[in-house]
């Protein structure tokens, strides 16, 4: 178990005071100045260094992400802030926004100096209204210290930070989209190129990234890359938050090294399976939109990039959904594809109709009113929306049906033949 | 989205204008985004414009936020009518958003849906008579570790079941406003009663003290 004093997130359940008072004892805002004077160079290859890879699902290294941004830039830089959780079993940047914000804040500052921005929106979404209440009052606190604002902490460096609250939309989380919200439009992803940053918020050259990779930045920072890259294993470095929810005893969040084993993250902090591991049936390891796992895998796996991309699904968010084995996990992925088919944007046309006509047969399968064949034409659908749309909700819809059909086709063939076995015969 | 909650009948106002209250804060949101890039504000105003209208969001209201932002008001409708938090008709008192995503599902968000019906003896996307409470059903509300969870209007009320929906919908009847949180008590997300990490500080923090307090009361 990562023992507390790795633990980056030290104030994750609100036991402490989450003011800046509070913050402060707690070590945030310390030398933040001194961090800020060592330059953006030194910053990003410090990210760089410590293996940072970004926490809101795709894994893309952090400091190189930064490093993408002009050096020279005529038009102002942005930093945007990826606030709009909303990925089924996803609820951790919740909990730093309202229980630390004030290192999402530093966090913001820095990485807003790693990429020559002096303007930075924490996009947050609609439905956390007492979470945005919270993290401006953060703010506000922030600015009345001096920590950010004009000549934040004395640095010379001037820095605005700003909370836009959403209103209710999942594909405001794709960063595209995100910035077209922000614009003041439908959340509607763009084509890429041009990346955001080239060509982002207003058409200036714009990086976003999640709420924990920004909130983790100025723990390493001061404690060091070779600090934040002894944990875990290589290209999977550092601590993570996890989410744990569904069939099991104790559900909760929890700051862990990555690269723990799924069976131990599970049994030592979320007091284990409802009824004990041998009654595990599956889990889907990273959010919604990978596909599930079986027990079988489950026994084994190390919760990491690489180790969940080996076994064909990934780390996502690092939202584990545990289902055990009253499941019926027909119904669980029928329900993420409802998910889908309310959250498609409307824009192209494979996921458009296509997490629709998922939903629909999915809904017949639960009951098993199809045919066996029909399960291969929907596996053959979904590969047909996977990338083939401007954003990744095509492929986030397609793959949790991937999953169910992989590892429990039988499942869903028996709950045909039981069907017609069950159903009145035509004369 | 908006159409999703039936309700009583009504009729769209002929105009509509922030107070100067609500002008103020639509003028200090307006503020945050670059001279010409007004168009930004267009949700929190929007939301500032619902707050005032009793929760929903009336044609004259999106007008109005039109021509404060120089927008067309075709792009507002458009805004209006793609987000889900935006009412476009009246809405109970009390609006529950009842998540039923699949990590709420694994949890029993089927008995808070049905708790809701009997207790109220309407359905989703339904109104009750009083127009004290509507019904809505919603996509993962980002809070999955409290599952089930019911956002009644601004607030979120987590770790129900059949039951603590019911007292739920007892206490709001009776004009009571039940803290916040977790109904059961559970300290936010920590693992109840089981709590490994973070543990140099006390579990959980009398009533009153600065620690814990923030979550469970109303800002």
């Amino acid at each position: 178990m990562l023992s507390d004093k790795d633990r980056i997130f030290t104030n994750l359940y609100g036991q402490r005071d989450w003011h800046l008072p509070g913050a402060l004892s707690r070590g945030d805002w310390d030398g933040t100045k001194e961090l800020v004077l060592k330059g953006r160079d030194w910053i990003i290859n410090e990210m760089k260094n410590s293996g940072l890879r970004g926490r809101g699902g795709a894994g893309f290294p952090t400091g190189l992400k930064w490093s993408f941004m002009p050096k020279e830039s005529k038009q102002p830089c942005y930093l945007v802030v990826n606030a709009d959780e909303s990925e089924p079993g996803t609820c951790k940047d919740r909990d730093i926004i309202r229980h630390d914000p004030q290192k999402l804040i530093e966090g913001c500052l820095l990485a807003s100096v790693a990429m020559g921005a002096h303007t930075a929106y924490i996009y947050i979404r609609g439905e956390f209204v007492n979470e945005a209440h919270r993290l401006n009052e953060a703010v506000q606190e922030a600015y009345a210290a001096g920590l950010i604002g004009k000549n934040a902490c004395g640095s010379g460096y001037d820095f605005d930070l700003y909370v836009h609250r959403g209103a209710g939309a999942y594909i405001c989380g794709e960063e595209t989209a995100l910035l077209e919200s922000l614009e003041g439009r439908k959340g509607q992803p763009r084509l890429k190129p041009p990346f955001p940053a080239n060509s982002g918020l207003y058409g200036c050259p714009t990086t976003v990234n999640n709420v924990e990779s920004i909130a983790v930045a100025p723990t390493i920072l001061r404690r060091g890359a070779s600090w934040f890259a002894g944990i875990g294993r290589p290209k999977n470095e550092g601590t993570k938050v996890f989410c744990i929810s569904g069939h099991v005893e104790k559900p909760c969040n929890v700051e862990e090294a990555m690269g723990i084993p799924l069976r131990e993250l599970i049994e030592t902090h979320a007091g284990g399976v409802r009824g004990g591991w041998d009654n595990l049936l599956a889990i889907i390891p990273g959010g919604s939109s990978v596909p599930c796992i079986p027990k079988s895998i489950c026994d084994t796996v190390l919760m990491d990039f690489d180790a969940l991309r080996e076994v064909k699904s990934g780390l996502g968010t690092a939202a584990v959904i545990v289902m055990d084995k009253s499941t019926d996990i027909i119904k669980a992925i029928a329900r993420l594809a409802k998910f889908y088919k309310h959250e498609s944007c409307g824009q192209c046309t494979p996921c458009r109709e296509g997490t629709g006509w998922m939903w629909r047969v999915m809904e017949r399968m639960v009951k098993g009113h199809a045919t066996v064949e029909e399960i291969d034409m929907l596996l053959e659908v979904s590969f047909e929306i996977e990338g083939h749309t401007i954003c990744a909700l095509g492929d986030a819809a397609a793959w949790p049906i991937q999953g169910l059909i992989r590892h429990f086709r039988p499942e869903m063939e028996k709950r045909i033949l039981e069907y017609r076995a069950s159903a009145p015969r035509a004369a | 989205m908006s159409e999703a909650v039936e309700g009583l009948p009504f009729e769209q106002p002929a105009s509509f204008a922030f107070t100067p209250e609500y002008l103020a804060k639509a003028q200090a949101q307006i503020a945050k985004y670059p001279e010409g890039r007004q168009a930004s504000a267009v949700l929190p105003l929007l939301d500032l414009a619902q707050r005032q209208n009793d929760n929903w969001l009336p044609r004259a209201a999106m007008d109005h936020v039109a021509h404060l932002l120089g927008m067309a008001p075709i792009r507002v409708y458009e805004v209006a009518t793609f987000y889900t938090m935006f009412n476009l008709r009246p809405v109970g008192q009390h609006l529950f958003q009842i998540c039923t995503t699949t990590p709420c599902w694994l949890r029993g968000s089927d008995q808070v849906v049905e708790a809701c019906r009997k207790k109220l003896g309407v359905g989703i996307g339904q109104t009750t008579p009083d127009g004290k409470f509507s019904l809505m059903e919603v996509e993962c509300l980002g809070a999955c570790v409290n599952a089930p969870i019911i956002q009644v209007n601004d607030d979120f009320y987590e770790d129900l079941d059949g039951p603590s929906t019911e007292a739920l919908i007892d206490a709001l009847s009776r004009g009571e406003k039940p803290p916040m949180g977790s109904v059961k008590g559970r300290q936010t997300s920590a693992p109840e009663h089981a709590q490994k990490t973070l543990l140099e500080v006390p579990e959980r923090s009398a009533p009153g003290t600065q620690a814990g307090a923030g979550d469970r009361n109303a800002e």
